[in-house]
């Protein structure tokens, strides 16, 4: 073997190496949840609230609690998101404002997400007076998913190819019509994708939630978006920080770990499997 | 001279500008992209329903002055123009011009053959959608009269509800040119319709260019000359975006007056 094949074999190695390690850690994490999460998950860990100070009983509200705030979040940075990168992509040109505006919501996607939390806190909980709830936790979360949101929806729309905007103008479309009836059609699956992994960072997220409306405990489930609410990343920081018998509740923490890891992965997966399937059927 | 050539111009007619009115004219038309002039100065009018093709090598402005026509090149950032681009009367920059209704009357066929994703049958009645049409009965009626108008009629009429992308790239090109009819325009743009198609295709839309001549105003840009002088009656050539020569095809490839011209059309450069 000369010099060169000898380098190429070491840096090839060293490359498997560090990927390995990647991999391995992330084995690690899932076999430790796996194993000391999975003794816990039962019906009544899914369907019923904690008891007995949270050493008994399930993750039920949290679980609830997470569903709902998603839900809110999406509902309210999806029309917004959509909307921004509409105007940004098929109405604004290019001067040089709107190349700042884009890099700066390219920029803001990598802000600290407990600078959002302390963002949210500020304005819609004391300034909009909107207090810690469900509501100032959506929109908080909504504010942190916007740039994903956005970016995503960029992409969907620049992936429609120029042709079907140039012959929709040519048969006299106004540029309205001819973002409704052809550009849309084509980018809502890839917009739609963009909004669910959006979605499946904020369901993860503990930060923003934790200034601004997630509770310790409840005794019941929120009934409007004014009331406060238990979240699994909340949940399981509790449980695994701040609980008074953490050893007790250890194996009840590694359940809620597993529980939200399988709530945002199966997000994922219908994000790729609807993109794949996407990407099968089109054909352009 | 090629000898081909002159076997296709010697059963076309002479043709005479002067006896059809001009349906397009150029004044002293410029285009801009920023600073640099892609098309200077250019008068010339282009007579109403014959076919003008507008020929020149690569880069010469002949797709950006087909562009102006119906102002697809507003589209496109720090793109201005100069003087006049007479249609009906009335300049086509003048700002009293709504643009939506001039590209109703100037219908366009692009390079590639861009249908929608949609069915056949979205894809033809996509323009008188847009104007309002909704009855039915109404758009089966203009999707079956403009489809036969493109001689696409017999081969689609039973897989109207398909996707249109799912048609031979002859067949897409002659569906956008059945799309660009339906909403009955009194200009046909064509730039480079039959590039990014095989001989057979390219002979197809060629006859169809033949039977659409006399209803139409069609002006198509190519870069093949053969083309041009199959399918037109009077050619322009461009060069480095000025106008060399215009007159009737017969003329500019059989006594061309300018050296360029003859340069040209002889394959010594483009």
């Amino acid at each position: 073997m000369n010099s060169r094949q000898l380098r190429q074999s070491l840096w090839f190695s060293i490359f498997g190496l560090l990927t390995l390690a990647v991999v391995a850690a992330i084995v690690v994490i899932f076999y430790r949840i796996g194993r000391d999460g999975l003794g816990v998950l039962s019906w009544e860990f899914l369907t019923k609230p904690p008891r007995r100070n949270m050493t008994e009983g399930g993750i039920m509200p949290a679980i609830v609690g997470t569903f709902y705030v998603s839900v809110l979040t999406l509902v309210i940075s999806v029309p917004v998101g959509m909307a921004g990168a509409i105007y940004l992509h098929e109405y604004a040109g290019q001067s040089w404002l709107v190349r700042v505006i884009k890099l700066s919501i390219r920029n803001l996607s990598g802000v600290p997400s407990i600078v959002y939390g302390l963002f949210g806190l500020g304005l819609f909980a004391a300034t909009f007076k909107l207090g810690t709830s469900l509501l100032t936790s959506a929109l908080t979360l909504a504010l942190m998913s916007l740039p994903w949101v956005i970016t995503a929806s960029e992409e969907a729309l620049k992936a429609v190819p120029n042709g079907f905007r140039e012959a929709s103008f040519g048969l006299g479309a106004t540029r309205w019509q001819t973002i409704s009836r052809v550009v849309l059609p084509n980018a809502v699956p890839g917009m739609a994708t963009g909004a669910i992994l959006a979605l499946a960072r904020a369901a993860g997220e503990t930060a923003p939630i934790l200034l601004t409306g997630a509770a310790f405990f409840l005794p019941r489930l929120p009934r409007s978006p004014g009331d406060r609410f238990m979240a699994l990343p909340y949940h399981l920081y509790i449980l695994a920080t701040q609980h008074t018998q953490i050893e007790t509740v250890r194996p009840l923490a590694y359940g809620t770990a597993l529980v939200l890891i399988a709530m945002v992965m199966l997000l994922n997966l219908v994000a790729i499997i609807w993109r794949y399937r996407i990407r099968k059927n089109r054909l352009w | 001279m090629l000898k081909l050539e002159k076997d296709i111009l010697t059963d076309k007619p002479e043709v005479d500008p002067a006896e059809g009115r001009d349906h397009v004219l150029a004044q002293e038309f410029s285009v801009f992209y920023g600073d640099s002039e892609a098309v200077a100065r250019v008068s010339f009018g282009i007579p109403a329903r014959l076919v003008t093709a507008i020929i020149g090598p690569s880069g010469c402005g002949k797709s950006t002055f087909l562009r102006a026509i119906n102002r697809m090149n507003d589209l496109i950032p720090h793109c201005h123009v100069t003087g006049g681009l007479v249609f009906d009367g009335k300049n086509i920059y003048s700002k009293q011009i709504d643009v939506v209704a001039l590209r109703r009357r100037i219908g366009m066929v692009f390079q590639n053959p861009n249908p929608f994703p949609k069915s056949v049958f979205d894809n033809v009645a996509y323009g008188p959608r847009l104007a309002g049409i909704r009855r039915k009965s109404r758009l089966s009626e203009i999707v079956e009269q403009s489809l036969t108008r493109a001689a696409l009629w017999d081969e689609v009429k039973d897989r109207l509800g398909q996707n249109a992308l799912g048609l031979s790239g002859g067949q897409q090109q002659r569906l956008c040119i059945a799309r660009a009819l339906a909403v009955e325009p009194e200009i046909l743009l064509m730039d480079e319709p039959t590039s990014a198609l095989d001989p057979q295709s390219t002979a197809r839309i060629e006859d169809l260019i033949g039977e659409l001549r006399g209803d139409y105003t069609i002006i198509i840009v190519t870069h093949n000359m053969q083309q041009a002088a199959r399918v037109s009656d009077m050619t322009a050539f461009l060069y480095e975006g000025r106008l060399i020569e215009f007159g009737s095809t017969k003329k500019l490839f059989t006594k061309p007056e300018e050296k360029r011209t003859e340069d040209y059309i002889t394959g010594r450069f483009g």
